[in-house]
């Protein structure tokens, strides 16, 4: 049943809020190394969509497979699973009563079980790679917007992930710091990581993407490479979408 | 007002001195007690007020009391303030109940060694704080237990009854302090836990206890506990007001931890799973740490209840510090200083409150990162 090539499954994966059907028969499969953009107006389940992927939300219906193992009800997949997957939230979501260097080496030490002095080694490593090793004691209360969203994807990196979730990562961010952040994951993006980004920054979605996903009422409306998706919308919602947002 | 006559040239402008009658002692007296008629008037009354009672207050406190001496007689001279000899002739007593005279090296040592083992945690370069916190908390009462009780290496039992006074006071507070605040965070995450029975379990036990006066919960156990158990299994009285006790605390407790617990943005419960931590792990390392800190204020307020409501054991026959100043109270020998008793038990009890108070307050500063999120 496992597929090698792909490193995610969603298999006609259904989900309701009580009532309210969220997810409705999506279908998604990434290959290792892909880049997915996944865009749509607020509340098509763009968001819901990933956070199925590690089980921050329960899908009720259809299959989920990340990595060769099924995510079910099961702790210990889920666990296994989150190891592997890391996620960058619209609102960073640091630990605001740890250090920097803290926050870093917390799931290392924690959750791999690494001895302190090896997972501040690694932590210092990331957060060069995010060009902050200056603030590593400082707190994240007193770190700039773009800079906690830069800790926060050095703090997931941490646990050398093999798929990247980013949860609309430049909304919460003033204009001017959108584009360290950015920066940070089109590096990243050229490092061959496997990235699922849900986003509005089109720039972005056509600089590194490989596919773009257009979402909209619980469904996947359209998925193309972002030249034809942009230039060449197929779907009249897509159109409609992609005109909006052309607008500003 | 003076119209400033001097002129600068523009973007030299220096820095000025601000005007003489907004700063200094004159500036805060005009700001804060005479900023209108009305806070003049309020001002000049309380100043008033101030001089008519505590000049004579101070007197009698300090000035005319009467510090040592063996009986009553010493304080009935003419123009003598408050009877302090009375206090000091029975200081023993209120300090250790009817703890025996010639062993009372043994709550003094226990006393001793904890104040020498708490020393170092207030020492920052200290490295092992949580060994030590861990020992105190565990190690440190089976020592404290065996030196006050005795029954073993050699050492004579010194019955619970016979325990009193502050020591009574602090040993029921401090077990209630250190038991009732991990059975209350339990409690708390019981509360909001998503299994149904781990969850009414919890919330069948808070509303239980919080609906209960604790004077009921120490006659129950005192009086009605007995009755369920065979005669002669009867267990100490002490321990069971002890157990009420933290029964009652802890339900307190429990909502106070669970308001910090609800003001942690749900993020910080997402970012803590989407890491892979497990749910006994992202409670412990990253939501009780900033839930505790968020309620210290409202902890505290409950240890300082507790603290305070061990006082109420008098009524099950266990004399804790108010209820043995106020056995000596109607001691015949010492008959009409009442109010020195319980200005001395007063000032006890705000010492120690006051003490927690001050704490939780630099606990709070030492613990602040910054801004919040």
């Amino acid at each position: 049943m496992t597929d090698n090539q792909h490193i995610i499954e969603m298999n006609a994966v259904h989900k309701w809020y009580g009532s309210f059907h969220v997810l409705k028969d999506v279908n998604l499969k990434v290959s290792k190394g892909e880049r997915i953009v996944i865009c749509g107006p607020s509340g098509s389940g763009k968001s819901t969509a990933i956070r199925c992927i590690n089980h921050l939300e329960e899908h009720q219906k259809g299959q989920i497979i990340v990595d060769g193992t099924e995510l079910t009800g099961d702790l210990k997949h889920i666990e296994q699973i989150r190891k592997e997957v890391g996620m960058v939230f619209q609102h960073f979501n640091l630990f605001p009563h740890l250090t920097i260097l803290e926050n870093l080496a917390l799931a290392p030490i924690w959750v791999k079980k690494m001895p302190r002095k090896d997972a501040e080694e690694i932590a210092m490593k990331y957060l060069e790679r995010v060009k902050i090793p200056e603030q590593a004691k400082k707190y994240p209360g007193q770190l700039s917007g773009g800079q906690q969203q830069r800790v926060a994807i050095a703090r997931s990196l941490c646990m050398s992930p093999k798929v990247m979730l980013f949860d609309e990562p430049t909304s919460a961010l003033d204009p001017e710091m959108i584009s360290e952040v950015l920066d940070v994951m089109v590096e990243l993006a050229e490092e061959g990581m496997t990235m699922i980004c849900v986003t509005h920054e089109m720039g972005f979605a056509k600089k590194v993407a490989n596919r773009v996903i257009f979402m909209d009422a619980g469904q996947i409306i359209e998925q193309n490479d972002p030249h034809e998706f942009f230039d060449n919308p197929q779907h009249e919602r897509t159109k409609l979408f992609l005109s909006q947002i052309i607008q500003h | 007002m003076t119209t400033e006559t001097q002129t600068y040239e523009l973007g030299n402008h220096p820095d000025l001195e601000p005007p003489s009658n907004t700063t200094g002692i004159m500036g805060w007296l005009r700001k804060n007690l005479f900023s209108s008629y009305v806070n003049s008037v309020l001002s000049l009354f309380v100043f008033y007020l101030l001089y008519l009672y505590i000049p004579p207050l101070i007197q009698w406190l300090f000035i005319d009391a009467v510090w040592t001496g063996g009986s009553r007689e010493v304080c009935e001279v003419e123009g003598a303030g408050a009877c302090w000899a009375f206090i000091d002739s029975r200081f023993t007593q209120f300090m250790y109940g009817f703890y025996p005279k010639d062993l009372l090296w043994r709550p003094n040592s226990a006393g001793l060694l904890l104040i020498a083992l708490m020393i170092p945690l207030f020492i920052k370069s200290f490295n092992y704080k949580w060994m030590l916190g861990g020992f105190i908390l565990v190690i440190y009462p089976i020592i404290a237990y065996f030196l006050i009780h005795g029954g073993s290496f050699g050492l004579e039992v010194v019955e619970t009854n016979k325990w009193g006074g502050l020591m009574l006071t602090l040993v029921l507070s401090g077990v209630g302090i250190v038991a009732s605040l991990p059975i209350g965070v339990v409690l708390a995450l019981g509360r909001r836990s998503e299994m149904p029975i781990v969850k009414s379990v919890s919330v069948v036990y808070i509303e239980f206890w919080r609906g209960v006066p604790l004077i009921t919960v120490l006659f129950m156990s005192s009086v009605m506990l007995p009755l369920f158990f065979a005669e002669g299994t009867d267990f100490d009285k002490l321990l069971r007001a002890m157990i009420g006790i933290i029964m009652f605390q802890s339900a307190y407790m429990a909502e106070v931890v669970r308001g910090g617990l609800q003001a942690i943005p749900k993020g910080q419960y997402e970012a803590a799973q989407a890491l892979g931590l497990s749910y006994w792990k992202s409670m412990g390392l990253i939501i009780l740490p900033q839930a505790l800190k968020l309620v210290i204020p409202g902890i505290v307020n409950t240890f300082i209840a507790l603290f305070k409501d061990t006082t109420l054991v008098l009524i099950i026959g266990l004399f804790d510090l108010l209820a043995i100043i106020q056995q000596a109270n109607s001691d015949s020998a010492w008959l009409g200083f009442d109010t020195e008793g319980y200005v001395f038990a007063a000032s006890v009890f705000w010492v120690f409150c006051f003490s927690m108070s001050r704490y939780s307050i630099a606990l709070e500063a030492k613990l602040h990162t910054g801004h919040k999120r």
